[in-house]
């Protein structure tokens, strides 16, 4: 019951939080924190609750990334539909490499997803349609069902806000669901949960093309927020980065890939005039969170709050 | 058919799979013993490669002393890495090894960027390894020659360490079974961070034969580290044989393919993982 209810205010926190925060934060900014929020919560399905480390998502956010402003830029789509066309596109890649990579476990796992990402970063760097180094230009948001106006950044974040909203929620349905539990079991002993008869490969791989189409969609909305696709979307760091994110905020738990993604991007933000020093901090930050931060901030938090009441 | 090209190819796709061959040699024998796949073998080799620019630069020591320089002072920082941070890991998930190694090359990484920017810097063969040999088929400079025949023999020298020498069986042995070794009295952890020390020295190794063909630069590591993950997981980690094999073999693969098809020769051995991964999941000489 406890544990209904922190997650209700918690997440009436979180909504209370983004629906203002456009009257505090320059909304450009809030849109870029909402779709890495969005992309570390996909990455957190599997990790936090699948057991699998991929460091390959950047695929499935650049793919998402380069289709939606594809779709927008060359066939004239609207919005919506040219996010769905990122989202669809990461599915489709989601299927195809996860059906590769759920071959091994642990770190193998690790390499393999790495390994197919830069198979794809290459892709990406000689296809035609993604531009190569330039990337996409000229994407053009339009309006929200030929109705709202998206070219007022405010439109945009409200937009960006409820595609985030429902994406949560639908992460949230998918954990608290059979299915969830059941990718939980896999993740504490997998022998037990094929003992018990469950086809384990199908579970992660179900995991793994939910948590690749999210990232898709995450991709393909921040395309249409910056109005391009690039190389940077799929490139290995873009993988290090969700990964940090998830690891910095705690892994497993419902909010701390948001907060993780906040405080990343932020320091990008803030950071950004450093150069090289951004990619030094992001490693420390890594090496602590392994060595003595483990929970993450939110999962440090969750566990004070027992304390408290034990 | 340009016989010229073809073998110029060829020539090539040795010289990378020496380089592939090193680095997952290394690769294997940290695995073998820590159960952690070490991201910072790419940040390592570069660095093994700057090592060998500092000693030029600043000392005025040639490419003769880097060989030997670069790799013990590459293999005291593994050392220091594995004493203070990787033994503190060995109790949890093995994924959180490969969080920790992913950081560190981000950090070190991202230190030689800060203080060198992303440009390559030259570093000039050494006299004795210029020149070129007319072999009739094609023209073969010494100093790549060199790299191959040196590769060959490291990798065969390492290969004879492990599989036939007292400390290579006491090694196996603690792949096998660490508890049991240290009952024997075999100081199992100080083995561990020598190995981790070995592991990386070969890596800053293959960093010194890099330094004159490539350009010196920061970036000299990330990318080609992702590519010996993929031969790693083509070979699997069992074998250290294996692992030599799979790397010259993959290096070829990959030169021909520069012959045949130039546009895959990127991606090739990415693809290559795949077909491997759905007919022999635990890879060409792995067990299991």
């Amino acid at each position: 019951m406890n544990e209904q209810r922190y997650e209700r205010v918690g997440f009436a926190v979180m909504f209370v939080a983004f629906a203002l925060a456009p009257f505090v934060i320059y909304p450009a900014f809030g849109m870029q924190l909402l779709c890495f929020a969005i992309f570390a919560c996909a990455f957190n399905l599997l990790i936090g609750f699948g057991g699998l480390l991929s460091f390959g998502h950047a695929m499935f956010f650049g793919m998402g990334s380069y289709l939606a402003a594809y779709a927008s830029a060359a066939w004239g789509f609207p919005i919506e539909l040219a996010i769905l066309t990122g989202a669809a596109t990461s599915l489709v890649l989601g299927v195809l490499s996860g059906f590769i990579a759920i071959r091994r476990q642990g770190i193998y796992f690790a390499m393999i997803t790495l390994a197919l990402a830069q198979m794809v970063y290459f892709f990406c760097l000689r296809a035609p349609f993604t531009g190569g180094e330039n990337g996409i230009q000229g994407v053009k948001r339009g309006s929200l069902l030929g109705l709202l106006d998206l070219g007022q950044p405010i439109a945009m974040y409200y937009v960006v806000f409820a595609i985030f909203i429902l994406a949560f929620l639908l992460i949230h349905r998918i954990i608290h669901s059979p299915f969830g539990q059941v990718l939980k079991a896999i993740r504490e002993n997998e022998p037990r949960a094929i003992s018990l008869g469950y086809r384990t490969e199908r579970y992660k791989l179900a995991a793994f093309v939910m948590s690749a189409t999210l990232a898709g969609l995450a991709g393909a909305t921040k395309a249409m927020v910056t109005m391009n696709a690039s190389l940077t979307d799929v490139y290995w760091t873009m993988s290090g980065e969700v990964v940090l994110m998830t690891l910095l905020g705690g892994m497993g738990t419902v909010f701390g890939p948001v907060v993780g993604a906040m405080v990343i991007i932020s320091m990008q933000l803030y950071l950004a005039e450093l150069g090289a020093w951004v990619t030094i901090i992001q490693g420390a930050i890594f090496v602590f969170c392994v060595l003595a931060f483990r929970r993450g901030i939110v999962g440090e938090i969750e566990a004070w709050l027992r304390r408290r009441k034990a | 058919m340009n016989t010229q090209a073809l073998f110029g190819q060829l020539l090539i796709g040795l010289i990378n799979g020496s380089f592939y061959a090193l680095l997952s040699l290394g690769l294997a024998v940290i695995f073998g013993l820590l159960n952690i796949i070490n991201f910072t073998h790419g940040a390592l080799y570069m660095t093994g490669a700057f090592v060998s620019y500092f000693l030029l630069e600043k000392a005025g020591l040639g490419y003769w002393w880097a060989l030997v320089i670069a790799p013990i002072v590459v293999g005291a920082v593994g050392v220091v890495i594995e004493r203070l941070m990787l033994s503190r890991l060995y109790k949890l998930d093995h994924l959180y090894g490969l969080l920790l190694t992913f950081g560190l090359a981000l950090m070190i990484e991202g230190g030689f960027q800060h203080e060198f920017g992303s440009a390559g810097l030259p570093y000039s063969m050494p006299e004795s390894l210029q020149g070129v040999q007319n072999l009739g088929f094609m023209f073969l400079p010494n100093y790549r020659a060199w790299v191959i025949f040196a590769s060959l023999v490291i990798c065969f020298s390492t290969w004879f360490l492990i599989e036939r020498t007292k400390l290579g069986a006491y090694l196996r042995a603690a792949t096998e079974n660490p508890s049991l070794v240290q009952a024997f009295g075999v100081n199992v952890p100080r083995m561990i961070t020598l190995t981790y020390g070995l592991g990386v020295g070969l890596a800053a190794l293959a960093g010194v034969f890099a330094a004159p063909i490539y350009q010196v630069s920061p970036q000299m590591g990330s990318s080609l580290i992702i590519v010996v993950f993929a031969v790693v997981v083509i070979g699997g980690m069992g074998s250290i044989m294996g692992s030599i094999l799979t790397g010259f073999g993959l290096g070829i693969i990959e030169g021909l393919t520069k012959y045949i098809y130039p546009e895959a020769s990127n991606t090739v051995i990415f693809v290559i993982m795949a077909i491997v991964l759905m007919i022999r999941p635990q890879g060409l000489f792995g067990q299991r």
